[in-house]
Parts: structure tokens; C-alpha cells; sequence
């Protein structure tokens, strides 16, 4: 069964029709990439899936239940981890206490009052935090550290709940080039081995057609494409609508 | 409602004239509150500092009108000159506490720049009073304007048909300046988005100490025009200013036409609420507050301010105690228990207090520090849970542990319905909302008589008599607050206090991880109220009486004195806190009348140097020592 099926998603924000008949799907362990200009409605779109915004019609399945409309913190719960655009992580926490929270808030522990967070689920955590590299940094407070470690870290709260589905906005945007790709190759890896399906959008075209299995290409909120990379980077309509905007014309440089 | 409704013909004849009448004064009172909350509002709107020094610059205003117009010849040039001579000055002196305290601190946060404008307010008392001593002082009616003239065959006074046309005149004088000129245009688009008209290379502390001067000449023409409807005295500052903050969150933060709207709704609910519901007059203002507040979170015309663009450096993580903090805390409980026999009574009172007020302050650094929620109004769990236990004690005869038992109940409780309102606002909107709820308990406190013994308190609420001697309730209450003290420094440790601080640090994420924040905000303020309730119980028994000054703004001031002066972002802050104000008010007052004086100058200092608080300052100091980062 797919993890996640999308069907006729519609969002209108006063006049403008950001989404318009949007549906896919997206099997386990599957790559998935939204790719499209600048106020495609890439961002309206993923909103739309984790309940940050409500759509105006159509359905989001996940797992063949219906989670339309639900707030994010029942979407999370049923399995749906999230990174963001811009960060967010718990500043005035260390990056284990970060992952330690997704961790006891999947057990239902935050309401304990007693027992220090310092003893709880510590190991755990930093199991993950191994998993994506970020040992050393475990006990830093995430309020200073470097941008593309913070987007590890995003990482693996959103991996602490064992997620069905990861949801990652522009997960490399503001990375440098190198990070980049070691970032999605962890990220590949970790989604196969425990057969996570990854919805992502990327602006990196590089990143997106090494990662991505599949790719979804919107513009002006409708779908005008979809496909493995190569059928998509010689579709007619993703090369006009990427025109004079871009590297992803110059085939090759994808490290395929 | 037997003076209106449609059979008009059976009411009293002279009635429809008596309202037309109350109406009109209503109309002189929303005239002058106006005046008052435009020069707030517009401050606020460009500063976004809360600026609790208002209502010292309109009582300055007052004075200084006073001396002006007395010592002026008389007649019309002496009298108006005096008034407009009074606002000028204002002007100036809001331009010197601009120029030296609040331009060094508009990147602080809003409760620092609260608590700066806090320690002016304790300065300028202490300055007026010593330039125009502890009495009243009557100024001269206004010439031309003495007599009063007959509407509908009632007497009206002149004086106030003039404060009418003076309201509008000004809202149309200051719309003009804001929509006719170059400087007004600034103004209203920093009110807007401040970063981007700094990022257009407008000079922004021009601008920001300009309208500082237009406002404290507001202010301080309000003040002014005050002079021959009331007599001037040293009072003034703080009762205009809790309803100005009442007009200027009603109407929305920033919004001048909103702060009219709100002025013309409270000046005749303060009318018309004698008239029908004379029983729960004081209650009434913050009851429309809290209505509106919750309808319209951001006021009747305000909009939801633009989130701030630079946010401020993250607080470091917690940790447990370092060595030479824990041996501070053995030291100094060491001390609280070995030394209290060798006190004598006084000693014991005072310290008695200080255990209490360490609890009270703990208890609101829950919710200010990993809540990161403002309270203005947390005096009310604290007065909630000393009248909860001086009722029970007057009522159901309980005893000192039943009442004790009951405290942290009742204040619990009524901080899970509070609450419940207030942790959905943000910011400021949230911290006048706690303030609205805290006056309308101090206001039930102080007019249910019957219930409350109003302003003479509920009397002979005296520990049982185990407890009876100073040295055992001291004993007690330390037990108490120490305990609930540290319990509620385990819980800032436990899931539940980090997830406090998660919602705190971000709302996005934390709901992305499913947290619900709402909840963990409404449980956090409840806890608090609970903690504060156990200390207001405390305080109860301890001085044998409970009157309404135990919820009044003074005292929901001091927490958040404690708890700044000790320094949010560091867990032994609130203690430290609490015992450095309860301390230094204490010897203050002992030693000089002028107590205010020196506790406000303290208070600016350590905001200009010590903006993390004494806790925060030492932890830096220690840090740089040790070459920790």
C-alpha cells in the first residue's frame, strides 16, 4: 500500500489558486522530489500534507486513513516526521535534549514531573544522533550551532518517532555544496533501510536528480509533470517552464 | 432597568436628563484618558516599549502645571500658558529619560525596558515628593471656563463641556501629523515594521526620540488640564496609568483611532456602570478588557504585530547546579536554619516574609522564564490563596492546615480558568490580559464586603497553636516554600518543564513533534498559580490578616521585580532575586524615606549593566573565569 496518497488537493488563498488538483503518491521507501519555480506552491503543498494548513478540498491519506485537516501534532503522531524550511529546533537545548523531547513526546512521558529529562531516553538518542553523524555534538546547545548541523538535527527528531513518511522542506538550503549531498545520501540511506517514504522539495537540482527515485514538478499550483529523473529532465513542459532558470537543462552534472 | 426600555412615559421625567448629563461626563473623562493613551499607544507603537513611566510624566504634568499657574499672573495667559508651559517641560523630561535610559535598552527585552520604565516611575514619586511634598495641592479653576451652564434644565460645569471639545481636537490634530507629514509617515510605518525603516537609512533614534517627546507632552498636557477637576497628589501616576493600559490594549497596541474608540468605551462604562451596576464599578473596566481580549486578541483596531526579525540569543541549556552554587545553597540554607533562634522577632517577620516571596518569585519564573509568558496580574494567585485560607478559616472555621490545604487549591483553580484565556494571547496582549483577571480579583476583594470585609480584610487569621510562636511558623513556612521551591526546580528538570521550554523556544517545532503547546502552557500557569497559592496561605497566616492589597498591581510588580532583578534565564534567579529586593526594600526603608528613590535607581542601573539579572550576571562572570563557554 502507498505510505502517502494525495487526491485532487486544492488551496485558494483570496484570489490566488495556489493548488489546484494536485495527486500522487508515494510508496515506502521511496524518494520523492516536488520540484518548480519559485510560488509554485512547492511550500502550500507540504503544508497541506502535515496539517499546517487546511486544505479547501481534496483528501490526504496516510496509510489508508484519512488525516485531512488534522492539526500537525495528530499528523506527527500518526507517523509523520517534518523538517523545515528555515529550522526549527529548541535553541536553549543541547542537541541530544532536542531528540530526547521527539523521543518522550512519542512515548507520551511530557507530562511527567519528576524523573529528570538528563536520565530519560539519553541513549536512545544518542543512538541517532550517531546514525546521522552528529555524536560529538551531542551535548552543544543547538542555539550555536553551525546551520547544516542544525539541519542534521532537524534530521533526527524527525526520525525519533520512527516516522512511516518524512516530510523535508528545501531539507539543504543554506548548506554548503559538499554538506549537501552527504546530507541526502544519509538521508537515501536511512529511508531504504527502514522503508520511509521522503517527500522533499529542493531548489538544488544536482541534489535533486542524484536522490531523488521520482519527481514531481509543479507550476503556478498545478502538476505538470511527474516521473523518473531522466523522463522529467526531457520533458518538454518542465523545460519550458525551468527556462533561462537553472542548471537542471545541463544534463550530466547530476552525478548520475 | 426601570430608567429606559419603551414604556419611556413612566420613567422619571428628570431621568432622561440625568443620563444625557452622565453621558456628557463621560464624554470629559474619555477626553482626558485619551490624552493620555494616545501618547502611550504612539510610543508603544514605534518603541514597542511598554512604558509603565507614563503615568509619572502625566502626574508630573499635574505638578508642574501647579507651580506654573500659581506662580504665573493670573488670568487666561498665566493659566493656559501655565498648561501648555507643563506639557512642554514634560516633553523635555521624556526626552532626557529617552536620551539616557530607553535608548540604551530597545534591544532588550519588552520586560527589561518594563522594568527600566518601572524603576523611573519609583524615582519620580520620590523626586515629587520631595519638590512638592506629601500633600494635596488644589489648583485654580480654569478663567472663562468656572461657571457651569443648563443643559435641559440641568447644571453642567463649563470646565468639562471644554474637556469634551479637547479630546477631538487633539485625535484630529495628531491624524493630520501622521497622515499630512513626512514625520508622520515614518511614524506610522515603524509603527508597522521597524527593522524595514531602518533598513531604509531613516534615522531611527531621531525618530524614536521624537515621538517619545510628542508622547510625554501628551501625557503631560493631560496631567495638566487635570488641575482644576482634581487635586494633584502623589497617587496620580499610578492609578491613570493601569486605566491607560486598560484604553490602549482595549483599542489595540499602536492604534491611535483604536486608543479613541477605547477611551469614548471606557470613559462611559465608568458613567454609566455607577448608575446601573454601582456594586462592581472597579470590576467592570477590566471585565470589558478581558471580554474584549478575548474576541479580539489584538484589541477592538489593533492587527497582530509583525514578528521581530533579529530574535534574541537562545538561553543556554540547564544543567545541574555547579559546585560552587550547590555549596552557596548549602551555606545559605545552612544559615536559614541555624540562625533564626539567635532573631528576634522582627528578624523572624522579615525572614518569614523573605521564605514566602522566595516561593511567590519561583513560582512566576515558571511562567516567565521556561513558559516564557509574561504575567502582570500574578499578585492575584497569591491573594487567591491567602484569601482561600483566611475565608475558610472565617467561614468554615478550618484550621491552619486545612486553610493551608485549601490555599494552593483555590488560587490553582482559578488559574486553570485565568489561564485558560490568558496563555492563548502572546505577549504583552497576554500580560495585560493576567493583569485585567488580577484586578478583577483585587476588585471582588474590595467591594464584595460581605463576603471579603472589603477594605478592612478578613481579620484574626492566626495559626493554630502549635504553630503560633514566630520561630515555629518560621520553621514552617520555610519547610514549605523551600520544598515548593525545589519541587518546582525538579519539575523545570522533568518532561514537563522542558516541554514548557519547548514551546517556548518554538512553537513550530514543538507541535511538530506533537506537543501541544496550548496545554502545556494553561498546565505551566496553573502550576504557578497553585505555588503562588501556598505562598499566599503562608503569608496569610503569618500576619494574622488578609486585606485586598495582597492581589494589588503593587505587589504583582514586586514578583516581576524579583524575578527580573535575579535574572529569567537562570533557575536560582528568582531566589536571588527575592531575596535581594525583599532585602534591600526592607533596609531601605528602614534607613530612608526616600527608599523609592534609591530602589529605583537600582533598578535602572542593573537593567543598563546587569541586563541578565545579579544570577545571570554572576554566572557570566564565573564563566569568563573559568573559560567556560
Amino acid at each position: 500500500m502507498a505510505t502517502l496518497e494525495v487526491e485532487a488537493l486544492e488551496k485558494r488563498f483570496g484570489g490566488v489558486q495556489a493548488v489546484r488538483g494536485v495527486s500522487f503518491a508515494i510508496r515506502p521507501g521511496e524518494m520523492l522530489a516536488l520540484i518548480g519555480p519559485n510560488g509554485a506552491g512547492k511550500s502550500t503543498c507540504f503544508n497541506m500534507l502535515n496539517g499546517q494548513l487546511r486544505p479547501d478540498a481534496g483528501r490526504v491519506r496516510l496509510k489508508g486513513r484519512d488525516i485531512t485537516g488534522m492539526a500537525p501534532r495528530r499528523v506527527w503522531r500518526l507517523g509523520v516526521g517534518r523538517t523545515f524550511q528555515i529550522t526549527a529546533t529548541f535553541g536553549s537545548m543541547t542537541v541530544r535534549e532536542n531528540v530526547q523531547m521527539a523521543l518522550l513526546s512519542h512515548h507520551r512521558r511530557l507530562m511527567r514531573l519528576w524523573r529528570p529529562v538528563a536520565r530519560m531516553d539519553a541513549s536512545a538518542a544518542d543512538a541517532l544522533l550517531a546514525r546521522l553523524g552528529m555524536a560529538e555534538q551531542a551535548g552543544r546547545p543547538c542555539g550555536i550551532l553551525a546551520y547544516g548541523d542544525l539541519k542534521r538535527v532537524e534530521l533526527a527528531i524527525a526520525l525519533a518517532n520512527d516516522p512511516a513518511l518524512l516530510l523535508m522542506d528545501e531539507p539543504t538550503a543554506g548548506m554548503a555544496p559538499q554538506e549537501r549531498v552527504g546530507l541526502m545520501a544519509l538521508t537515501a540511506d536511512i529511508a531504504r533501510e527502514r522503508g520511509i517514504a521522503v517527500l522533499f522539495t529542493e531548489h538544488d537540482m544536482d541534489v535533486v536528480f542524484s536522490h531523488a527515485d521520482r519527481i514531481l514538478v509543479l507550476d503556478r499550483g498545478t502538476l505538470i509533470a511527474e516521473g523518473a529523473p531522466a523522463a522529467v529532465r526531457a520533458d518538454p513542459r518542465v523545460r519550458e517552464v525551468y527556462l533561462g532558470s537553472g542548471n537542471m537543462m545541463s544534463p550530466g552534472q547530476g552525478g548520475h | 432597568m426601570r430608567w429606559c426600555g419603551p414604556s419611556g412615559r413612566r420613567a422619571d421625567p428628570a431621568l432622561l436628563e440625568n443620563l444625557v448629563l452622565q453621558a456628557l461626563s463621560g464624554l470629559a473623562s474619555a477626553s482626558s484618558l485619551f490624552l493620555v493613551a494616545s501618547g502611550l499607544t504612539v510610543i508603544f507603537g514605534v518603541s514597542r516599549i511598554v512604558n509603565f513611566a507614563h503615568g509619572s510624566l502625566y502626574m508630573l504634568g499635574a505638578y508642574l502645571a501647579w507651580t506654573l499657574v500659581t506662580n504665573l499672573p493670573r488670568g487666561h495667559l498665566g493659566f493656559w500658558g501655565g498648561v501648555l508651559g507643563a506639557a512642554l517641560l514634560v516633553g523635555l523630561i521624556g526626552l532626557v529619560v529617552e536620551v539616557l535610559l530607553l535608548r540604551r535598552i530597545y534591544r532588550a527585552p519588552e520586560l527589561f525596558q518594563l522594568l527600566a520604565t518601572f524603576g523611573v516611575v519609583l524615582i519620580v514619586q520620590d523626586l515629587a515628593l520631595l519638590a512638592w511634598g506629601p500633600q494635596d495641592l488644589l489648583g485654580p479653576r480654569a478663567p472663562g471656563l468656572r461657571g457651569s451652564i443648563e443643559i435641559l434644565g440641568l447644571r453642567f460645569p463649563l470646565y468639562e463641556l471644554f474637556l469634551i471639545g479637547v479630546g477631538p481636537v487633539v485625535l484630529g490634530l495628531l491624524l493630520l501629523l501622521f497622515h499630512r507629514t513626512r514625520w508622520g509617515t515614518l511614524v506610522r510605518a515603524a509603527t508597522q515594521d521597524r527593522e524595514m525603516v531602518g533598513a531604509l537609512g531613516v534615522n531611527q533614534r531621531m525618530l524614536f526620540t521624537s515621538v517619545f517627546f510628542l508622547g510625554s507632552v501628551l501625557a503631560g498636557l493631560g496631567g495638566a488640564l487635570q488641575l482644576p477637576r482634581e487635586s494633584v497628589n502623589l497617587h496620580m501616576d499610578l492609578s491613570i496609568i493601569a486605566e491607560a493600559f486598560v484604553v490602549v490594549v482595549v483599542g489595540g497596541l499602536g492604534s491611535l483611532s483604536g486608543a479613541a474608540l477605547a477611551a469614548l468605551l471606557i470613559g462611559e462604562l465608568h458613567a454609566f456602570g455607577i448608575l446601573v451596576f454601582p456594586k462592581i464599578t472597579l470590576v467592570l473596566v477590566f471585565l470589558v478588557m478581558a471580554v474584549v481580549l478575548v474576541v479580539r486578541p489584538h484589541g477592538l483596531l489593533g492587527r497582530p504585530a509583525a514578528a521581530a526579525h533579529g530574535a534574541g540569543a537562545a538561553e543556554p541549556p540547564i544543567g545541574p547546579a555547579p559546585r560552587p552554587l550547590k555549596l552557596a545553597g548549602g551555606a545559605a540554607l545552612a544559615l536559614a536554619l541555624l540562625l533564626p533562634p539567635f532573631a528576634g522577632n522582627y528578624a523572624l517577620t522579615v525572614l518569614t516574609d523573605i521564605a514566602i516571596f522566595v516561593l511567590f518569585a519561583a513560582s512566576l519564573h515558571l511562567i516567565m522564564g521556561p513558559g516564557g509568558m509574561a504575567s502582570f496580574g500574578h499578585a492575584a494567585y497569591f491573594g487567591l490563596g491567602a484569601y482561600g485560607a483566611a475565608l475558610a478559616a472565617q467561614w468554615l472555621g478550618a484550621s491552619m492546615l486545612g486553610g493551608l490545604v485549601l490555599a494552593p487549591f483555590v488560587a490553582g483553580l482559578f488559574g486553570l480558568l485565568f489561564g485558560w484565556f490568558c496563555v492563548r494571547l502572546s505577549g504583552v496582549y497576554s500580560a495585560m490580559l493576567t493583569l485585567a483577571f488580577a484586578q478583577i480579583a483585587w476588585s471582588v476583594a474590595f467591594q464584595w464586603v460581605e463576603l471579603t470585609g472589603g477594605d478592612n480584610g478578613i481579620l484574626g487569621v492566626w495559626p493554630d497553636a502549635w504553630a503560633a510562636g514566630k520561630l515555629t511558623y518560621y520553621y514552617l513556612a520555610l519547610a514549605l516554600c523551600l520544598g515548593s521551591t525545589l519541587l518546582l526546580r525538579r519539575i523545570i528538570h522533568a518532561p514537563f518543564g522542558y516541554a514548557l521550554r519547548a514551546q517556548r523556544d518554538s512553537v513550530l517545532r514543538a507541535e511538530a513533534i506533537g506537543i501541544d503547546a496550548f496545554r502545556i502552557r494553561w498546565l505551566g500557569f496553573t502550576l504557578a498559580a497553585a505555588a503562588a497559592g501556598i505562598a499566599g496561605g503562608l503569608f496569610a497566616y503569618g500576619k494574622g490578616s488578609v486585606f485586598p492589597t495582597t492581589m494589588a498591581i503593587s505587589r504583582s510588580v514586586d514578583a516581576l521585580l524579583m524575578v527580573l532583578l535575579g535574572g529569567v534565564q537562570t533557575l536560582s534567579g528568582p531566589i536571588i532575586g527575592a531575596l535581594a529586593f525583599t532585602g534591600l526594600q526592607e533596609q531601605l526603608v528602614r534607613i530612608t524615606d526616600l527608599w523609592r528613590l534609591v530602589l529605583g535607581s537600582v533598578i535602572v542601573v542593573l537593567v543598563l549593566f546587569f541586563p541578565q539579572g545579579l544570577a545571570g550576571a554572576a554566572r557570566t562572570a564565573w564563566e569568563r573565569r573559568h573559560g567556560d563557554t
